[in-house]
């Protein structure tokens, strides 16, 4: 693949509130054209911030953001009419009709109208049969569609979705799902925040993790589970152990569900994962089971981990 | 410019007054027709003419200048202050439109109300009273000069406030008074010398006094300086959006 220029570019970028809090500290990150990238970190992390400043909603204390070679602050027409935001409130117009809403959002990133763009839009997003409800009228899934729908009128090349499944049913959110994957297909690069790591583990390419207000950590997320993922075996017992006996010592077994099962973490990346010693040896002390499972530590447990690492 | 832009909010701001037509058309028209049938008939029979003009009519300027004043402010600070208090602001701020664009679009929906708003009321006075315009150049230059700065000035406070009391404010505790007490239903020249003079330092004053000119050729204080003061006050205006912009003042942190 030919080495492009990032979509976004964020630089030296720091934010310090007029209160004094510091809200993000030296963020340097790098967006590829076309990728969908999933900034996870906790509540206050600085995740809204980092959205903000790029949109032009909050005001950078230093450094320089890039969105597709354009300086956010110097060139911000050229800038924002690339982007679409998706904020993580549900704000919209109560009164407005969907269509009317929609269309608005497009005449104001500077486009002329484009009835046939919005058509395609609310039927993407299944609201074509809402388009004359008014959005007071409208269920909070709804709502959200209408929001995306908004930040798509006007064809952007990068769209942030700010906790977009926050609060919203299971079905929504695969749809949703769907409607991200799509974007990135036409080669929209898509950013979006979330506090479910279960979102980014289904969509992204990669994930940065941000926490208080520094990047932690970006990298490919398949990477990422697999540097970091530790797998699991789980052997039910067939008789209750009231203790581990000490030749299995070095295995490093722990004893759960009261006895009834044995846990063995182990490396999923190593060469040797030490299980057929370990079968060898709960076989020699006479230790029978009668069902296994290994599972595959998540994205939220690896994240977990990280992020109560700094603290 | 983003002329997309500014037609979409323009369009955007008039489409909230159709939808909101009692509100903001219906109900002034409503309340001006009752200060003609209260000052013009009942007291207005009771008053002798003021330098040749019958009472009923004396009051029309003033009382357009009411409307445009109060409508001007509200309209422009509730169009600003809304999406600020809704959270839709995050769009306007997000977009590629410039200050210019968003003022022009904004205040210019506004004015366009306050003048709208302004004709119907004179057509309804017509209805009342005989009526008779010398200057009509200089009645709509007044008309739209007063609309546009107060339009302006209404979107300070829509920015400038915080909660719906203070949006109510300003119009309540300073404009009101200064326009009821700024010769709006009478002529300065009817008070004390000391009243008078404390008269002057009223802004509304001028603006009633330059209109009422622009009506019958007479009024309170020489019409250049009616204009002038309008002026002044736009400029004043023009300069705290320009200053509220470029520092980001209650909109953005």
């Amino acid at each position: 693949m030919i080495a492009m220029q990032p979509i976004i570019s964020v630089s030296n970028l720091s934010k310090t509130y007029a209160s004094g809090f510091s809200a993000l500290k030296n963020i340097n990150l790098d967006i590829s054209r076309g990728e969908i990238f999933a900034l996870l970190g906790p509540n206050g992390a600085g995740k809204t911030t980092l959205i903000s400043i790029i949109c032009g909603i909050v005001n950078p204390t230093e450094g320089m953001v890039l969105a597709d070679g354009h300086d956010i602050v110097r060139d911000y027409r050229d800038a924002r009419s690339r982007i679409g935001l998706v904020p993580q409130e549900l704000t919209t117009d109560a009164f407005e009709t969907v269509w009317a809403t929609v269309s608005f959002s497009r005449g104001l990133f500077g486009k002329p109208a484009n009835p046939a763009h919005i058509e395609k839009i609310l039927k993407d997003l299944s609201l074509w049969e809402k388009k004359d409800s008014k959005i007071m009228t409208l269920s909070g899934g709804m709502k959200r569609r209408v929001m995306i729908a908004k930040a798509l009128s006007h064809e952007p090349q990068i769209l942030f979705l700010d906790e977009p499944t926050a609060g919203v049913d299971v079905e929504l959110r695969r749809d949703m799902w769907e409607v991200v994957r799509s974007l990135r297909e036409t080669g929209v690069t898509v950013i979006l925040t979330t506090h479910y790591i279960e979102e980014a583990e289904q969509m992204a390419d990669r994930v940065g993790v941000i926490s208080k207000g520094e990047i932690i950590l970006v990298e490919e997320k398949a990477e990422l589970m697999r540097k970091l993922g530790r797998k699991q075996l789980k052997l039910q017992l067939q008789s209750q152990l009231d203790s581990l006996p000490p030749a299995l010592a070095s295995h490093g077994l722990e004893l759960a569900d009261g006895g009834h099962e044995i846990v063995y973490t182990y490396d999923a990346q190593g060469e040797r994962t030490g299980i057929t010693a370990l079968l060898k040896d709960l076989n020699d002390n006479g230790i029978r089971f009668k069902d296994l499972q290994t599972s595959q530590s998540s994205l939220e447990e690896i994240f977990v981990n990280l992020v109560s690492e700094r603290r | 410019m983003n002329f997309h832009a500014i037609r979409a909010i323009y369009l955007f701001e008039m489409a909230r007054t159709w939808r909101t037509l009692l509100q903001s058309i219906v109900s002034p028209v409503i309340s001006t027709s009752l200060y003609f049938v209260v000052f013009g008939a009942a007291i207005g029979s009771r008053i002798s003419e003021i330098n040749g003009i019958s009472y009923g009519a004396f009051i029309v300027p003033g009382l357009i200048m009411l409307s445009l004043l109060t409508q001007s402010i509200s309209n422009a600070s509730f169009g600003i202050y809304f999406p600020k208090f809704v959270g839709t602001i995050y769009e306007l701020l997000s977009a590629p439109v410039s200050y210019l664009e968003i003022v022009i679009s904004y205040v210019g929906a506004a004015a366009s109300k306050s003048i709208i708003l302004g004709l119907i009321i004179l057509a309804t006075a017509a209805l009342f009273v005989p009526l008779q315009i010398q200057h009509p150049g200089w009645m709509l230059l007044f008309l739209v000069l007063t609309a546009v700065t107060f339009s302006l000035f209404g979107f300070i406070i829509g920015i400038w406030a915080g909660n719906f009391e203070q949006l109510q404010l300003v119009p309540m505790l300073i404009v009101t008074p200064l326009t009821f007490l700024g010769g709006s239903f009478y002529s300065i020249d009817m008070l004390p010398p000391f009243w008078r003079t404390v008269s002057l330092f009223n802004p509304v004053v001028y603006l009633v006094s330059g209109f009422r000119w622009s009506f019958f050729g007479i009024s309170d204080v020489n019409v250049g300086i009616s204009l002038g003061m309008t002026l002044v006050f736009l400029v004043a205006c023009l300069i705290a959006v320009w200053w509220i912009f470029r520092t980001g003042w209650r909109i953005k942190a």
